[in-house]
């Protein structure tokens, strides 16, 4: 029994931590642009597809689809911010959230529209290699993605900590007016963020698709899952969104085993209200 | 009635053409019935519909800055309520539709004590509601008694056809119904737009702390402000269970219920009496038509019409964002007599 409960919360590990990937770019434009992003899934969705669709056509791998979508999912974000978004930052908040609830809409049905409702599955030659590990049964995709995800983190965190773009970009977080004071050009950090933030979904969604097969359906739900994540983890802590997933991921798996698998994201919205409640600035964020 | 003629700034303060169009309209709709077909009823009913739980919306939103994202958590509430009196205990929805108001006014007014006590405000305040919404979207899939994720459905008798004093009829009378709904649902906005408490929650919108420091106990407007938008919006639910006789949790609680019932206020005007009526005016029959032509084209598109709501609300949000309305009634020479504002 013990056994069975570590295989599946060693699952929900792996699972989480591609969550906290796609939670980890809504972090970035939530806590750098203060823009709710709440299109936020409809582009993991987008990334999903994308995944499949490189891989029937030209048998691409996910985690080496995720490159070439993450690279085209920046140059998106910075557009979309240039153009679309950057006229509202500082606007009400009801505002961008109904132009993003907009941007939403229009993707997910776009995408209903050209691929139809039904789950488009990927299925790679190894999907169904495991390892074994002492008692530990352990998937072999779904290990890579997991990886995946925790070296594209990674290589988030360097580049905000050590690089002098991602130092600026941090300043514009902290302090707007303090950043435009010194010279920054906070317009073109901002969508350079949402860019990377969304470079985060895409590369995120193209791994999701070793864990779920790509529907239009699943939007509505990343989008809010990324929203629970990042504020259970604390917003504007990079490290609280990857934790928040986990936390998430696993609080999914073992719901799902003890429920019922379609109980599961009511243990994530009842977590929400709690940490709200309880602890607003999140587990691992700061008090504003 | 003389306290809600008195405090009713809405007909004092409309210009000689306003009154006119406003009794015209009213003319107009009261008599549609007797030559308007079917569908254009049918149409007619849904527009009712929007613009009575847009308006219901709008109090919270518009009037007092609440952003509630998950309202179709009030609509669920109010419709399964009603429904399972309904079928299980025979109680009607005229009587029904008291407990209805209760269960959902008791969410929405604990929904703004958490959100008000523990300072959960704006976009957390949102997500609060959208988690409420969802929370209880799960549960009802899987509570048995509500026919979990397979549906509730109020059966239909044709021996109870006429009985109006169940909500049991044709069109005509959802018609009567929904154009009462709504057009109570302008007047009691219009009331509360110009008493004391209205004030109280424009004050709250445009400046928390200044109104705190103005002696505005902020938790008690906000917990009114809920409070009367739940329970309004869940009288439309329980019109809406009779109507479609027929329940499911997810298109029911659904997010996307929440975002298409706060379509029409936005597209109209956020917090304007006369906003949420003209944007229902507006999307309703655009998205019918949009639909009805689709079919004629013989295209097979079925996110079409959403994929089009989204684009309209990125628009209007774009171009617009105070809506349609205000504009409207400055070129029609609609606006009030006193401010210059719109009503």
């Amino acid at each position: 029994m013990s056994g069975i409960i570590l295989n599946v919360v060693v699952q929900g590990v792996l699972t989480g931590l591609v969550y906290g990937l796609m939670a980890l770019g809504l972090s970035v434009i939530f806590g750098i642009v203060r823009v709710v992003n709440f299109a936020h899934g409809e582009f993991a969705v987008i990334a999903m597809y994308a995944a499949f669709v490189l891989f029937r056509n030209f048998g691409l791998d996910p985690v080496a689809a995720m490159l070439p979508v993450a690279a085209v999912f920046f140059g998106v974000g910075y557009l979309l911010q240039s153009a679309l978004i950057n006229p509202f930052v500082g606007r009400a908040e009801h505002e961008q959230f109904i132009l993003l609830v907009g941007l939403g809409m229009v993707i997910v049905n776009g995408l209903l529209m050209i691929f139809g409702p039904d789950a488009r599955p990927v299925n790679l030659s190894y999907g169904l290699d495991s390892y074994e590990i002492g008692p530990l049964l352990i998937d072999k995709a779904r290990l890579l993605a997991a990886a995946a995800a925790v070296v594209v983190a990674a290589i988030l965190f360097g580049f905000f900590r050590l690089t002098a773009l991602g130092t600026a970009i941090r300043a514009c977080a902290d302090n707007l007016i303090g950043a435009a004071v010194v010279g920054l050009d906070v317009k073109r950090l901002y969508a350079l963020s949402f860019g990377i933030g969304l470079a985060c979904v895409g590369a995120a969604g193209a791994l999701m698709v070793t864990i779920a097969d790509a529907r239009p359906a699943l939007a509505q739900a990343f989008t809010l899952q990324a929203f629970v994540i990042v504020i259970v983890g604390g917003l504007g802590s990079m490290s609280g969104a990857l934790v928040g997933g986990v936390l998430i991921g696993v609080s999914e798996a073992l719901a799902g085993f003890f429920f019922e698998p379609s109980m599961k994201s009511m243990f994530s919205f009842a977590l929400l209200v709690v940490v709200l409640v309880l602890r607003p600035q999140g587990l691992m964020g700061r008090r504003a | 009635m003389r306290a809600l003629w008195r405090d009713t700034a809405l007909w004092r303060d409309m210009p000689v053409r306003g009154r006119l169009l406003a009794g015209l309209l009213l003319v107009l709709l009261l008599a549609a019935p007797l030559f308007a077909d079917r569908y254009l009823l049918s149409i007619l009913i849904l527009i009712f519909y929007f613009a009575y739980v847009g308006q219901a919306w709008n109090l919270m939103m518009g009037l007092a800055g609440q952003l509630s994202l998950g309202h179709a958590l009030h609509v669920g509430l109010g419709a399964y309520v009603a429904a399972m009196l309904w079928v299980y205990f025979g109680i009607g929805p005229w009587l029904g539709v008291i407990p209805a108001i209760g269960v959902a006014a008791l969410v929405g007014a604990a929904i703004a004590w958490l959100g008000c006590r523990f300072s959960i405000e704006g976009v957390y305040f949102a997500l609060l509601t959208i988690a409420f919404a969802e929370f209880t979207r799960i549960a009802f899939d899987h509570f048995g008694a509500a026919g979990g994720a397979g549906g509730f459905f109020v059966p239909y008798q044709a021996q109870r056809l006429g009985e109006w004093w169940n909500l049991r009829g044709g069109q005509w009378l959802f018609y009567y119904v929904g154009l009462a709904l709504a057009t109570g649902a302008v007047v009691l906005t219009a009331w509360l737009k110009g008493s004391r408490l209205g004030y109280q929650w424009r004050a709250l919108r445009e400046d928390q702390q200044a109104a705190r420091a103005l002696g505005i106990d902020i938790l008690a407007a906000k917990m009114k402000a809920a409070t009367i938008s739940s329970a309004m919006t869940a009288v439309g639910g329980v019109f809406y269970a009779f109507y479609y006789d027929s329940l499911f949790p997810a298109q029911v609680f659904g997010i996307g219920r929440s975002i298409e019932l706060i379509l029409a206020p936005i597209v109209g005007g956020l917090g304007t009496i006369f906003g949420p009526v003209v944007g229902a005016f507006i999307l309703t029959p655009l998205g019918e038509l949009l639909t009805a032509a689709l079919e004629k084209l013989g295209v097979n598109a079925p996110g079409a019409k959403a994929l089009f709501y989204g684009l309209t609300l990125m628009s209007i949000i774009f171009v617009r964002p105070d809506g349609v309305w205000p504009w409207l009634a400055r070129a029609c020479g609609l606006t009030g007599r006193r401010s210059g504002a719109s009503p």
